[in-house]
């Protein structure tokens, strides 16, 4: 009876550890004072009705921005944790607080390091990815929304459902996967991971990773069939571009992930015998297949912070970006050899060294796009009228990680030197030196340069150019000894070690590269914080940065229906050409605007997306149905309603135009 | 042609094209799931293979099956695109029966494997043909769901250009569906009779 209601859920899965009970306290009490907050300035309605249902893209990007922050100042932590074990893990050491060394139990080190990976991975650095695409893309191609502003909801709020589930586990389980980010089997199979962690791992997984199929559809379709007229595929600013790449690599690969997951979770729930030791079994299918798509993801991680990089250098030197053509055929073909270089990450699989060679040769010609890119961007500063603004920092903060890191990736990809390498702290070291050094120094440089377009002021630059220079010496601090470690043959996921290693100085130096990169974040959490107060000062103007693309032809902050005239395109850098011969400010033809109504079908939908992965999980029969069957039910309701437009009419545009010119003289 | 006829041909256009930019990725998950069956078709852990298990008979029949409703399906948009209603309705009901049908014959090829202890957990070659066919089998009855709803929207609703352009992608989704399942007949079915 118990387990007809209950499923597999008991008593003892509640919070009684330290961390469970502290983040679920802190949970609970992050609640209550976010509600108590919302109720006494009476701004529930408003939460609800503006923002949480709303259908539209800045808003929706807004949110994915807000939901990516949080999960990485929760993957961030994890990072410290990690920093701080292996720093006190040597052998020479007694561990305290139960443990064998240091101060978290084995157990517990690989369940941080797996959430660590994950969390940065699909709900950070993806959500920031996703947010800064849905802010730029409409407006640098001219367009008021995505194609499909529901299934845009619906992608965010899915993507919302899995960072609830994959947080879950701190208050109902208590342990998440101990198996590593993309937890290979047999080890995350049902006999050696029998635990409701690893269904966290996998649900929360697929729902998110639903939400970013459906996003990347999405965006795939607009950039394709909602261009401005005029704007034709060779006039696409880059950044759109590198976005039309990132989708399309979501829509190859990720149907390649949901497969993987789902054929995991055949042989845990119904004892299938895909990757089992036994019976058959080929666990080396599943590293296949995982890596089929994660290969890819890191590419759909960097290829839109190409694209922000390219708009910035050529704004910021005020001049054309050299090499606009080879610059998007760079793309796709780093999009295109991103599809074929998997292997790379299991050379000592044993494929033989022909299949070795080929996947080797494969990897290091991604050199070749990715260099013709950074010397596009050398030419495009040639003789510019540099302004070293913030994203510019990071902009030479990233050439040099990514030169760093490309050189180290190119030693990886030559078999023989990885068969040394594989699994060290060498190759962390390589792949943060990427999705750091240009994944999210890309999506740090968007965000400062996109931001006055989205609240109408700039960010702050002395606290800007602070937080780079904490982050830069931070991440040279934390990796470089990682580097070192990984050449001395220091494993990977280890929590411990022989004092006779020597490993611990180089461990400790890297720990305090991690608190340098905590205190940068920090900073960039002053940085929002002075920006906001001093907003006055700081007011932009549509277009502050004296910019080149469609996005600065609008008002900052940008009105809900964006462009109050369809603009029509007729060069590169369009918005450039209209400042140069006056058409810039040419009085507009206003004409009659359909936007999508908002909607709460996608929080309800989601919603029950949450409970059948949460049964699916404990095993939950009646909820798992019940989740189903609302989820379809939602579905069914949703595609009966015709009505999910609403008309701005001509002369209500004129209105909200004028009174918006009066306000601003500009 | 007015210019409210462009914009609904546009919009409908966005539409069509979005759904099949889902049907790729739909593609991609069925050709990993194929690609996994032809590497554990033949790790059978003694057992027996699975196909000396079929009854190629019951496959054929199910082949004609689902042929021919993707014909009534085709009869059904004729119907749509000139407006009747009636005949749109019956098409579609007939195609409901003969996907119901090629799903009740997929079921008891599925219930006599494992009546004969031929479970999907007997061996990974078997998990590997459930789980590829088991897929399909449950696309169809998403697409029988989905084909019932469309049914009380052509009755509620009328044929209308909303109710049109959502007939039209469901019955993209069922002739896909039908590719599918000749690869999967010529596949496990006919390459396995051959081994």
């Amino acid at each position: 009876m118990t387990h007809l209601l209950f499923g597999n859920l008991t008593l003892a899965d509640l919070p009684h550890k330290w961390f469970t009970v502290g983040a679920t306290g802190s949970i609970i009490a992050g609640g209550i004072a976010i509600a108590a907050l919302l109720t006494y300035l009476k701004r529930w309605k408003w939460l609800w009705s503006e923002w949480l249902t709303s259908t539209d893209p800045k808003k929706i990007g807004i949110m994915y921005i807000v939901m990516a922050a949080l999960m990485f100042f929760r993957g961030g932590l994890d990072a410290l944790m990690i920093w701080l074990q292996q720093a006190l893990g040597s052998g020479a050491l007694p561990g305290f607080l139960g443990a064998a060394h240091g101060y978290l139990d084995a157990s517990h080190f690989q369940q941080i390091f797996t959430a660590h990976g994950d969390i940065m991975v699909f709900f950070g650095t993806m959500g920031f990815l996703f947010g800064l695409m849905n802010l730029v893309v409409p407006l640098q191609i001219g367009a008021r929304d995505l194609a499909f502003p529901f299934l845009n909801s619906l992608g965010f709020w899915l993507f919302a459902a899995g960072a609830v589930l994959i947080n879950m586990f701190f208050v109902i389980g208590g342990d998440f996967a101990a198996s590593g980010w993309l937890s290979l089997p047999p080890l995350s199979g049902p006999e050696y991971s029998p635990g409701a962690g690893m269904d966290y791992w996998g649900w929360s997984l697929q729902i998110s990773g639903l939400g970013s199929l459906l996003s990347g559809i999405n965006f795939l379709v607009t950039i394709l069939k909602m261009r401005a007229p005029g704007m034709t595929l060779m006039k696409m600013p880059l950044f759109t571009w590198t976005s039309l790449c990132s989708s399309v690599l979501v829509v190859s690969v990720f149907p390649v992930l949901t497969v993987a997951i789902a054929l995991l979770w055949l042989d845990r729930f119904f004892g299938m015998r895909f990757f089992t030791s036994g019976f058959g079994g080929n666990p080396m299918m599943y590293v296949n297949l995982i890596w089929i798509w994660g290969h890819p993801e890191v590419y759909i991680l960097v290829l839109p912070s190409f694209g922000v990089f390219s708009e910035v250098v050529a704004t910021f030197s005020h001049k054309r970006l050299f090499g606009y053509v080879s610059q998007v055929f760079a793309a796709l073909g780093v999009s295109s050899i991103a599809c074929l270089v998997w292997v790379h990450h299991f050379f000592t699989m044993g494929a033989g060294a022909d299949v070795n060679a080929v996947f080797g040769i494969s990897t290091m010609l991604i050199a070749i796009p990715s260099a013709v890119q950074v010397f596009n961007w050398i030419a495009t500063m040639h003789r510019g009228r540099i302004v070293f603004a913030t994203p510019m920092y990071w902009f030479l903060g990233f050439v040099s990680l990514f030169m760093f890191g490309g050189m180290a990736g190119v030693l990886l990809a030559t078999p023989a030197a990885d068969y040394q390498l594989h699994n060290t702290l060498f190759l962390i070291a390589h792949f943060h030196t990427m999705v750091v050094g240009v994944g999210l120094f890309g999506i740090f440089a968007g965000i400062t340069y996109w931001f006055p377009k989205v609240f109408g002021f700039t960010l702050s630059e002395k606290w800007g150019k602070r937080a780079f220079w904490l982050w830069l010496t931070g991440f040279f601090t934390a990796f470089t000894p990682l580097y070192i470690l990984g050449s001395m043959g220091a494993a990977r996921r280890v929590d411990s070690y022989a004092a006779a290693t020597g490993f611990q100085p180089l461990y400790a130096t890297a720990l305090a590269g991690g608190l340098l990169i905590a205190a940068a974040f920090l900073t960039q959490i002053v940085q929002v914080v002075v920006s906001i107060l001093e907003r006055k000062q700081n007011l932009a103007g549509g277009d502050p940065w004296d910019a080149r693309t469609l996005e600065w032809a609008t008002p900052s902050p940008v009105p809900f229906y964006s462009f109050a005239s369809t603009p029509e395109v007729r060069s590169r850098d369009a918005w450039w050409e209209m400042k140069k011969d006056g058409t810039a400010n040419a009085p507009k033809k206003y004409e009659d605007i359909e936007l999508c109504k908002n909607t709460g079908m996608a929080i309800y939908l989601s919603g029950c997306v949450f409970l059948l992965g949460f049964a699916l999980v404990w095993h939950i029969l009646w909820l798992g149905v019940l989740g189903l069957a609302g989820a379809i039910v939602c579905v069914i309701v949703r595609s009966f309603d015709e009505h999910t437009e609403y008309v701005v009419t001509a002369a209500e545009v004129e209105k909200l135009e004028k009174e918006r010119l009066g306000r601003s003289p500009s | 042609m007015n210019e409210i006829a462009i914009e609904q041909g546009r919009v409908s256009d966005k539409f069509v094209f979005g759904f099949w930019i889902y049907l790729m990725t739909d593609l991609i998950m069925f050709s990993v799931l194929f690609a996994s069956f032809a590497v554990l078709r033949g790790a059978t852990f003694g057992g027996p293979a699975e196909h000396q298990l079929y009854d190629l008979a019951n496959a054929l029949t199910e082949t004609l099956v689902l042929l021919t409703s993707s014909f009534t399906c085709g009869l059904a948009m004729l119907a749509a695109y000139r407006g009747k209603q009636g005949q749109a309705t019956a098409w579609f009901a007939a195609t409901f029966a003969l996907g119901a049908a090629f799903l009740g014959l997929e079921l008891r090829e599925f219930f006599a494997f494992a009546a004969a202890g031929n479970t999907p957990q007997a061996s990974a070659s078997l998990s590997a043909f459930f789980t590829l066919v088991g897929t399909h089998g449950l696309h169809i009855s998403a697409g029988l769901l989905w084909m019932l709803v469309a049914i009380a929207q052509i009755r509620l609703k009328g044929l209308s250009p909303f109710v049109v352009s959502k007939l039209k992608r469901l019955s993209v989704f069922w002739h896909f569906l039908d590719i599918v399942w000749i690869f999967i007949f010529t596949i496990v079915y006919l390459m396995g009779h051959m081994l």
